[in-house]
């Protein structure tokens, strides 16, 4: 049985990675290449989107300024590869590991902070780096931005929008499938433990301090890397890029996907990168819809759009229930 | 330069008290933290300058009437938005204000439209000397309305019925319900009162900062800071904690830059939290397993 399923599961696995090697290729056929460019953006916000959900979905803790740490790896990458020479990847991991301690800064505060303290908090350190990057404009170039060089890797430079999705795809492969496997080993469950009772938790052995300021730092690692790998896709940083808007985005997409859901922060970032561009003629209309999105997913779909399928099931389910009993009543 | 820095952050800072007053008051009596504030005033300031310009009413019945809308709008909102989810948990009400923030944000500029316009300070004439300060009749307006705001507030809640009911709701809905308080309508108020207190900081606001639908978004900030400054659950907290910040900040305007105010206002939040968390004014909150 167990087999089986793993078999299953095997295909499946390949038959996803087909797809997705598959369609960037598929669109180029179809005569939309810049359609492309946006799935690479879609990766950025899958691998941002998961590390957000790993702190506020997995270990509930909130966070409204995940851009700025997304911002602060983005012009260090732009800083490492563009100024100082250093290659593309480990500037990336690099970047990932500065956002990370500064995660690790923003955590130790924020181990006396509850739920909207919490949120404020960060909501204070998005807006902050934001203009910082606007004010610094020695390292930054202020308002003007800079200029992020051509990412490659042993020589082979990734400036078609084909390539470096297939760069984007291969990252955020390895993104996922480490989150994945962290959160379900010993890490991952101690988060929930946090999550669900903190005093439960403690009483368990779990050492709170440290897995909370473990998951901002986690989570600011994620954002890390989403902000290199967006640097170097749109090739340009600007204090623009990474506002409040972004961070609200964010939280948007992991509520909207399924909070404490791996699926869901996929999910999430897909339907929340896509609908802008989607809905784009308009002023406004995504913002809008973005905000209704949440209303809706809050009043009706608490575990977000990843629970579609199981609530129609169990929907289903329980009007079949409820017509067998009925009829074995008749008899 | 001191003092003249001083009193022109408290003008500012009575804002921040203005819209700090009206978060505290939601969060002392529903625990919420309502994002959507700023974004709500915003609106009802806008409703002012179109009655107020548009529909060409007198300045003191426009701003009446913007206070009234402002004062039935919190209670729909409430009614509608929240009290569905009023068991929920408190992750779910504040992400359903995130939501509220963006629909108003977006639907404001669809309504008004995305420029800038100019809205009519409430009293003009040459500035007042005093000593060799220099004080505008606009920022003595913003006093003498702070101050009369806050302290009928004060009165309100601590001599009228409905004001009694808010008090014991915050303390205890359910012994409140059980003593024949009228829980849910105390919310619906509670909201009323607060988008009120806001739209009178925005419409305090709006003359110096033109009117546009992310005119709040700083202050808003600011009120957060305010209110975390003086004690989220403290109603004197968030008067102190906005004219503090208004002239400590306004004190880094003057000597160190104006384009790190924000900057300022989080490493604030961050040394505040660290040092007590539970702010000036506040009182320590007791959780219980």
């Amino acid at each position: 049985m167990r087999l089986v399923n793993n078999l299953r599961k095997g295909t499946r696995n390949a038959l996803l990675g087909a797809a997705l090697i598959l369609l960037p290729l598929i669109t180029i056929a179809f005569g939309r290449a810049y359609v492309v460019y946006i799935y690479s953006l879609v990766m950025v916000y899958v691998i941002v989107s998961l590390g957000l959900n790993i702190l506020t979905g997995y270990t509930g803790q909130i966070s409204i300024g995940h851009a700025g740490f997304m911002g602060i790896a983005a012009y260090a990458s732009a800083i490492f590869t563009g100024r100082l020479g250093i290659p593309f990847l480990p500037s990336m991991v690099l970047s990932g590991l500065l956002a990370a301690v500064i995660g690790l800064g923003l955590g130790v505060p924020a181990l006396r902070l509850h739920g909207h303290y919490l949120a404020i908090c960060t909501l204070g350190f998005g807006v902050a780096v934001n203009q910082l990057s606007a004010v610094w404009d020695g390292l930054t170039g202020g308002y003007q931005g800079m200029k992020v060089p051509v990412a490659s890797i042993l020589g082979f430079r990734f400036d078609t929008d084909l390539s470096y999705y297939y760069l984007a795809l291969v990252v955020t492969w390895l993104m996922v499938v480490a989150g994945r496997n962290m959160l379900r080993s010993r890490p991952g469950r101690a988060l929930m433990a946090v999550r669900d009772s903190e005093v439960a938790a403690q009483a368990m052995g779990i050492n709170l301090a440290k897995y909370k300021v473990f998951a901002f730092a986690i989570s600011a690692f994620y954002a890390g890397i989403a902000g290199s790998l967006y640097a170097h896709l749109v090739k340009y940083v600007s204090p623009y890029d990474f506002n409040m808007g972004v961070s609200m985005t964010l939280l948007a997409s992991i509520c909207v996907g399924g909070l404490g859901s791996v699926p869901g922060s996929i999910l999430g970032a897909i339907f929340m990168t896509l609908m802008p561009h989607v809905f784009s003629r308009v002023k406004n209309l995504p913002l809008v819809l973005s905000g209704i999105s949440l209303i809706l997913v809050v009043l009706f779909l608490p575990y977000g759009l990843v629970s579609l399928p199981w609530r129609i099931r169990s929907a289903r389910s329980a009007r079949s229930k409820a017509g067998r009993v009925e009829t074995s009543g008749d008899a | 330069m001191f003092w003249q820095q001083v009193v022109s952050g408290l003008s500012a800072g009575c804002l921040y008290a203005l819209a700090a007053l009206g978060l505290v008051l939601i969060y002392r009596t529903m625990e919420i933290v309502n994002f959507a504030h700023g974004e709500m005033a915003m609106i009802s300031t806008f409703v002012a300058y179109t009655l107020l310009v548009r529909a060409g009413l007198p300045y003191i019945l426009a701003m009446l009437s913007a206070l009234a809308f402002a004062f039935i709008f919190g209670m729909v909102v409430e009614r509608v938005f929240l009290r569905p989810i009023q068991e929920g948990p408190l992750v779910s009400m504040m992400i359903m204000t995130l939501g509220l923030f963006m629909v108003f944000n977006g639907a404001a500029g669809w309504i008004w439209g995305f420029d800038p316009v100019s809205f009519p300070y409430a009293v003009r004439g040459r500035p007042l000397l005093i000593g060799d300060i220099i004080v505008t009749r606009d920022s003595l307006l913003v006093l003498a309305v702070t101050v009369i705001m806050a302290g009928a507030l004060y009165l309100a809640l601590r001599f009228t019925m409905a004001g009694i009911a808010i008090r014991a709701t915050s303390q205890n809905p359910r012994a409140a319900r059980l003593m024949g308080v009228p829980v849910p309508k105390v919310y619906a108020i509670t909201w009323g009162i607060s988008a009120v207190l806001g739209a009178v900081a925005g419409i305090l606001i709006a003359p110096t900062t033109f009117l546009s639908p992310s005119m709040m978004a700083e202050v808003q900030i600011k009120a957060f800071t305010a209110a975390v400054l003086g004690g989220f659950s403290s109603l004197p907290g968030a008067v102190v904690g906005g004219l503090l910040l208004g002239v400590l900040e306004n004190l880094v305007a003057g000597y160190i830059s104006t384009q790190l105010k924000s900057t300022f206002a989080f490493a604030l939040i961050v040394i505040v939290l660290l040092i007590r968390p539970s702010g000036i004014m506040g009182t320590t909150e007791r959780r219980k397993v």
